[in-house]
């Protein structure tokens, strides 16, 4: 879907977009809206996005081959 | 002549020898201060120049095997300290220092390494604002090179875990220190950029002394910062260690903890950033749904819509008012209230003076309803 591929800082730039156009308040109702949807959408994805990424602290270690393998990093303090 | 045939009489190449083995067996290893003149590197890769003070001149020879581990460039003009030995250059009878070991004068080699390899790199324009990456706002996944040993490591990952808890982290294990640590570095930061979803690189180390952070002033990993395509931030020692790498980065850091700082803004901030957004957005929508229905309201409230009726009757209460004036003017309506018309019936004159009528003329009364016919008595 188009909305997963919106990146968060780009999500948030077209939300400011939107609000300034509200807020200068030149559009019809229905365009109005429209772009309220939208924006009550990127919020959510926003936040959404602030949630999903996973805490993972891997350690990476290249094989003789070439290839790369992540492991779990293991800091002393943990 | 016998004093003469007794001395023994020498060729030039054995004095020459001589000269060699005396010079060489009493000065093989002295400390020798100058400036540096006439400074040439031979294509064979030995360097020849001159050491002077302001009464004499010494030639030198500093051969590739000895030379290369220099870390700055020598050039004329610069006082040296040079170590090595005296010896004879037998072909032409000049004597000369070997030099095994160079130091600047006054700073140490690897600050004059330093301001070398910044001035070349300066010039080439590694270091200039237009290459300079933006910093993802929300990092997916942040690429660290350093020591998983050292304190680093651990100072990024206790910021992040603080700011941001679930971010992600990739550590490309190198040494920090040594002579393989540069060459390690660049090849991490080379190794990242083949990965698809590493957002930003944090690249660095704790404190030490010049030497401990020498890898981060190598040529090899400002270059390999220079053509990462993903955005570097530069994190190593402390606020006031400048290292090349600080310089080539797209962010510099001022120790690895204020790196972990820099990559991302604490999720609260994201969070309330967000939320107030929200609420313009809601407080915009809210504030034309106001103006639209009040416009609404207006509309409604507007005599003709709110009874139309009224409109009716009103032109009906007009109309009326109008034809009852225009009957007030009908002579027809004046009759009804008692008046009357009368006139002569000879000529249909319609009397309005007495003076008009004498006896005996015949007058026509009109009322309201039918005709009076009368004769005059008498005139008043």
């Amino acid at each position: 879907m188009k909305e997963k591929e919106l990146k968060f800082e780009d999500a948030v730039k077209r939300l400011e977009k939107i609000v300034a156009e509200l807020e200068d308040g030149n559009l019809s109702l229905d365009d109005s809206l429209k772009k309220y949807e939208e924006g009550v959408m990127l919020s959510r994805l926003c936040s959404k996005k602030l949630n999903e990424a996973q805490k993972k602290i891997q350690v990476l270690s290249k094989k003789a081959s070439g290839e790369f393998e992540t492991s779990d990093f293991k800091g002393d303090d943990e | 002549m016998n004093t003469l045939t007794k001395e023994r009489i020498y060729t030039v190449s054995e004095i020459t020898k001589d000269v060699k083995l005396i010079l060489e067996s009493s000065l093989s290893a002295v400390w020798i201060e100058g400036e540096v003149s006439n400074f040439t590197l031979h294509s064979s890769g030995h360097m020849y120049f001159s050491l002077k003070d302001k009464k004499s001149v010494l030639r030198c020879v500093m051969f590739h095997r000895a030379n290369e581990i220099l870390k700055f460039e020598p050039k004329a003009g610069m006082q040296v300290v040079c170590f090595g030995s005296l010896s004879v250059y037998e072909a032409r009878g000049d004597y000369q220092l070997i030099v095994e070991r160079m130091e600047p004068k006054g700073v140490g080699a690897l600050q004059i390494a330093f301001e070398q390899l910044k001035e070349k790199l300066f010039k080439e324009g590694l270091f200039d604002a237009e290459h300079k990456k933006l910093l993802p706002v929300l990092p997916k996944r942040i690429g660290v090179v350093t020591s998983p040993t050292g304190a680093a490591i651990r100072d990024i990952i206790n910021v992040l875990s603080r700011r941001f808890a679930n971010l992600n982290v990739i550590l490309y294990p190198v040494m920090v220190q040594g002579s393989q640590a540069a060459g390690q570095i660049a090849q991490a930061i080379d190794d990242f950029n083949t990965f698809k979803d590493i957002d930003v690189l944090i690249v660095g180390r704790g404190g030490g002394v010049l030497e401990d952070l020498w890898a981060f002033n190598e040529e090899i990993v400002a270059r390999a910062i220079y053509n990462s395509r993903i955005p570097v931030i530069s994190a190593v020692g402390h606020e006031i260690d400048w290292t090349i790498s600080d310089f080539v980065a797209d962010l510099r850091a001022p120790t690895p903890s204020a790196a972990a700082e820099l990559v991302v803004a604490s999720k609260e901030e994201f969070l309330s950033g967000i939320q107030n957004i929200f609420a313009r957005l809601n407080a915009a929508m809210q504030s034309i749904a106001d103006i639209l229905s009040s416009q609404l309201s207006a509309l409604k409230n507007a005599y003709v819509l709110r009874r139309p009726l009224n409109v009716f009757l009103q032109y009906q209460q007009r109309i009326d008012e109008l034809t009852g004036r225009l009957d007030a003017l009908s002579p027809t309506a004046i009759l009804s209230r008692g008046y009357s018309i009368t006139k002569r019936s000879a000529d249909g004159k319609v009397i309005k003076d007495s003076s008009q009528l004498k006896k005996d003329d015949e007058i026509v009364t009109r009322l309201h309803k039918g005709e009076i016919r009368s004769r005059v008595e008498a005139v008043g």
